[in-house]
């Protein structure tokens, strides 16, 4: 069998390209999700622009700008291409911008950005390698470096367009944590958003829709959040029952505070939360339990930010003990370990 | 989906379901390729030894002439599949990289067996399918080991072996796979169509040869007349026929056991552990005509499809031929011809140059196009778990792959790295497009043994 012989119609010593298989494959790319999770928090910044005007949507801008640049220039620092282009950056810069007051200076935002791109997800081995949620590692740093206006919550009055009047109804400045300890808060504001919060935790509806968005398309795992309420609501309910003085109502404790934009955005981060189904359970549980725990204990606000931190950090090892039982069970060690 | 009368669901957890594209080729009839100027036969187309060589250069052989003998218990003789003369011993590159040696055979310009005549000898006739208990198991099995029967369905194990009694672990099913799970083949659904007898006559006496009490014949549901041809040629013979569930790998032996028997292989085991013995429709085919006919294994069906070729067709064609050969007879390639896949496009390999023979696994040749052929423009691995949701072995292939680039053996041991099957299903799906498959391959060679 040598050569030109039965050749078929290419010219004689053609070298065809090869590569390892699969050959055919689903097409969709690590920016197509980003892209999806950037499309699932549109929501969430409407109605945070809405509620706080324009000033809202100028830390948007601000935040998401200063992730870009920070990875950019990390990467230009380093020798390495640019990954700018899928897209997480835009994601890190929106969580970390919806989760803080929109009365934060403008240079707090681009803090907060460098900390969450550069220290947190940059410096941990970049996207995929961080150990931390870089929105919530760069909202730490914030909290402890400006924690005057990063604990004030001014309720933004007119704005954009005229806020229904029960809107009113909520504490005007209240300075210490999150106007979660104000009882007469109606189901209705807290599902519509129109309470007082971080710009983009406040509207229950908005959390919701951009988590289902991000379940149906496959962006974010359901059963990490689904766990993280569950057991929030347990805790809860936990709390109602042997302390009913300093008990909410359990329809608050879900609806309000970070607790729904948590669920939906931040512990779904693929990159920090365990691979196998049973460590989602785990991880969910254990978020949604500190979360409860922090609030009813602790005197710190923004409860959701430090129980997701903790538990990042829990990651590794869940995810080491969690190894799925392959189909035909494991493999059998030929001498004991 | 009729999975009254098998222990199984009928499907398995995991699994990918990609465009089947059988629509290219599944009308095309077997056509029996016109036979080749020469064709290469290597000594090494199975798992186990290569065999020695046993013949000289320039001597004169005919179809069926034994031109290699198996080089121990675990593998396969090899014959000559044209009439006509051997030359000199040379080396031969298969798909999947080894280099082995091969024997050329130039063919004679009158062939004793080609065309319609060809076809009569290898599928038509009569089969038998009452009367066959008058063969022993332990005549069976020497007749699939004279004949160099392996595995038709890709992984080219050697029948007799297979078909072996084991007293230790003994088989109370004999499934046979008619699935074809891979996108665009065609080659076991048209057999199917055309020949089913053979196939039955072959799974009643591979059953004999092993001590199945139970014959199912297991078809995907994406194949309702294949399903329908073998039940009406499986009429009264004792054998079932049964549809399954369309998803890839549902052909891989250790999820078809699942969905038909509810069993388990055991990891790193065989389906003898579970009683069970798995046999490619084709395969069977081949043993009818091995105990009953003395033919061995010289031509079997090859699916040539694919958007890349100008005329999708299943040949019937020579072991030895050449790819460019079998290309030619499909009219050539496309201008838009972009890969040249020897196998499936989950798990068959990609072929550098055309000139290399086609062997006893290969199942058919797929071309695809430059802008459907996967481009591999790695990024991060971001953790998404899309890989963990459709492992059809449960496993959790992101952390085996990336364990497997950095050596770390003991995290690839830990997640089951020998317990995978290579079937794709992961990095198909990957977004970040990265090569696992190709890692854990390379993991699983690099291993240090323990």
């Amino acid at each position: 069998m040598t050569e030109a012989k039965n050749k078929p119609e290419a010219p004689a010593a053609v070298i065809w390209p090869v590569a390892p298989g699969p050959h055919i494959g689903r097409a969709r790319s690590t920016r197509a999700v980003m892209i999806d999770v950037v499309i699932a928090l549109i929501p969430a910044m409407a109605v945070g622009i809405y509620v706080f005007g324009w000033r809202a949507a100028m830390l948007i801008g601000v935040s998401v700008a200063s992730c870009v640049f920070f990875e950019a220039l990390w990467q230009q620092l380093r020798g390495r291409r640019q990954t700018i282009m899928d897209f997480s950056a835009v994601v890190t810069g929106i969580i970390l911008a919806l989760s803080i007051p929109w009365t934060l200076p403008w240079y707090g935002a681009v803090v907060g950005a460098g900390m969450a791109i550069l220290i947190t997800k940059m410096c941990f081995g970049g996207l995929g390698s961080n150990v931390f949620n870089p929105a919530m590692g760069g909202r730490a740093f914030l909290q402890a470096c400006f924690a005057a206006p990063m604990t004030t919550y001014v309720l933004k009055q007119g704005g954009i367009e005229t806020l229904p009047a029960h809107a009113a109804r909520v504490v005007d400045a209240a300075t210490g944590a999150t106007p979660l300890a104000v009882k007469a808060t109606s189901a209705l504001d807290l599902l519509l958003g129109t309470v007082n919060g971080s710009i983009g935790e406040t509207s229950a509806i908005a959390c919701v829709l951009g988590g289902l968005y991000l379940i149906v398309r496959r962006a974010a795992s359901w059963r990490i959040p689904l766990a993280m309420l569950i057991s929030a609501a347990a805790v809860g309910e936990l709390n109602c029952l042997l302390r009913p003085q300093t008990a909410l109502p359990i329809q608050n404790q879900l609806l309000s505070g970070a607790l729904l934009f948590g669920a939906a955005f931040i512990v779904t981060d693929p990159a920090t939360s365990p691979l196998s189904r049973r460590g989602r359970w785990i991880y969910g549980a254990g978020v949604g339990a500190l979360v409860m725990l922090i609030r009813l204990f602790a005197a710190v606000p923004e409860g959701v930010m430090y129980a997701v931190l903790v538990m990042n950090i829990t990651v590794p090892l869940i995810d080491r003990y969690t190894v799925p039982r392959p189909v035909g069970g494991p493999t059998p060690s030929p001498k004991p370990t | 989906m009729s999975t009254a009368t098998i222990p199984g669901k009928g499907k398995f957890a995991r699994g990918i379901h990609p465009d089947d594209r059988k629509s290219l080729s599944a009308g095309a009839a077997i056509e029996v390729l016109a036979t080749p100027e020469s064709v290469l036969i290597p000594l090494l187309q199975h798992i186990g030894s290569p065999c020695a060589s046993a013949v000289k250069p320039r001597q004169e052989v005919h179809v069926g002439d034994v031109l290699g003998t198996p080089g121990g218990f675990v593998s396969a003789a090899v014959h000559a599949s044209v009439d006509g003369q051997t030359a000199m011993e040379t080396v031969t590159t298969l798909p999947n990289g080894r280099h082995v040696p091969a024997i050329p055979v130039t063919a004679a310009s009158e062939q004793s067996l080609a065309g319609p005549a060809l076809w009569d000898d290898v599928f038509g006739g009569d089969w038998p399918t009452r009367g066959l208990d008058r063969h022993e198991p332990g005549a069976i099995v020497d007749a699939v080991r004279a004949a160099g029967l392996v595995g038709l369905g890709g992984a080219a194990f050697p029948t007799h072996v297979k078909l072996t009694r084991n007293e230790k672990r003994p088989v109370d099913t004999l499934l046979v796979n008619g699935c074809e799970c891979e996108p665009y083949l065609t080659a076991d659904y048209r057999l199917m169509l055309e020949a089913p007898a053979p196939i039955v006559t072959g799974a009643l006496l591979a059953a004999r040869a092993a001590g199945a009490e139970r014959i199912i014949v297991v078809i995907e549901d994406n194949k309702p007349d294949a399903v329908a041809s073998m039940r009406a040629a499986a009429e009264g013979a004792g054998v079932e026929v049964a549809s399954v569930h369309t998803r890839y790998p549902m052909g891989g032996e250790r999820s078809l056991i699942v969905a038909a028997m509810a069993r388990e292989v055991p990891t790193g085991g065989l389906p003898l552990d579970v009683g069970v013995v798995v046999v490619n429709v084709g395969t069977a085919a081949a043993i009818a005509a091995a105990v009953l006919r003395g033919r061995p294994l010289t031509h079997r069906i090859i699916s040539v499809t694919g958007d890349g070729i100008a005329q999708p067709k299943n040949l019937l064609a020579p072991i030895g031929a050449g790819y460019g050969d079998l290309i030619a007879a499909c009219g050539g390639l496309k201008e838009t011809a972009g890969r040249v896949i020897a196998g499936g496009p989950m798990m068959g390999f990609a072929l550098a140059e055309l000139d290399v023979p086609v062997t006893k696994g290969t199942s058919g040749v797929v071309v695809l196009t430059k802008e459907q052929a996967r481009s591999s423009e790695e990024t991060a691995c971001i953790r998404c778990g899309r890989c963990v949701d459709v492992c059809p072995l449960g496993l959790v292939p992101t952390k085996i792959a990336l364990a497997c680039r950095h050596g770390d053996w003991e995290t690839a041991r830990r997640y089951y790295l020998t317990a995978c099957i290579e079937c794709g299903c992961c990095a198909y799906i990957c977004p970040a497009k990265i090569p696992l498959v190709q890692l854990m391959r390379m993991g699983k060679a690099m291993m240090p043994k323990k």
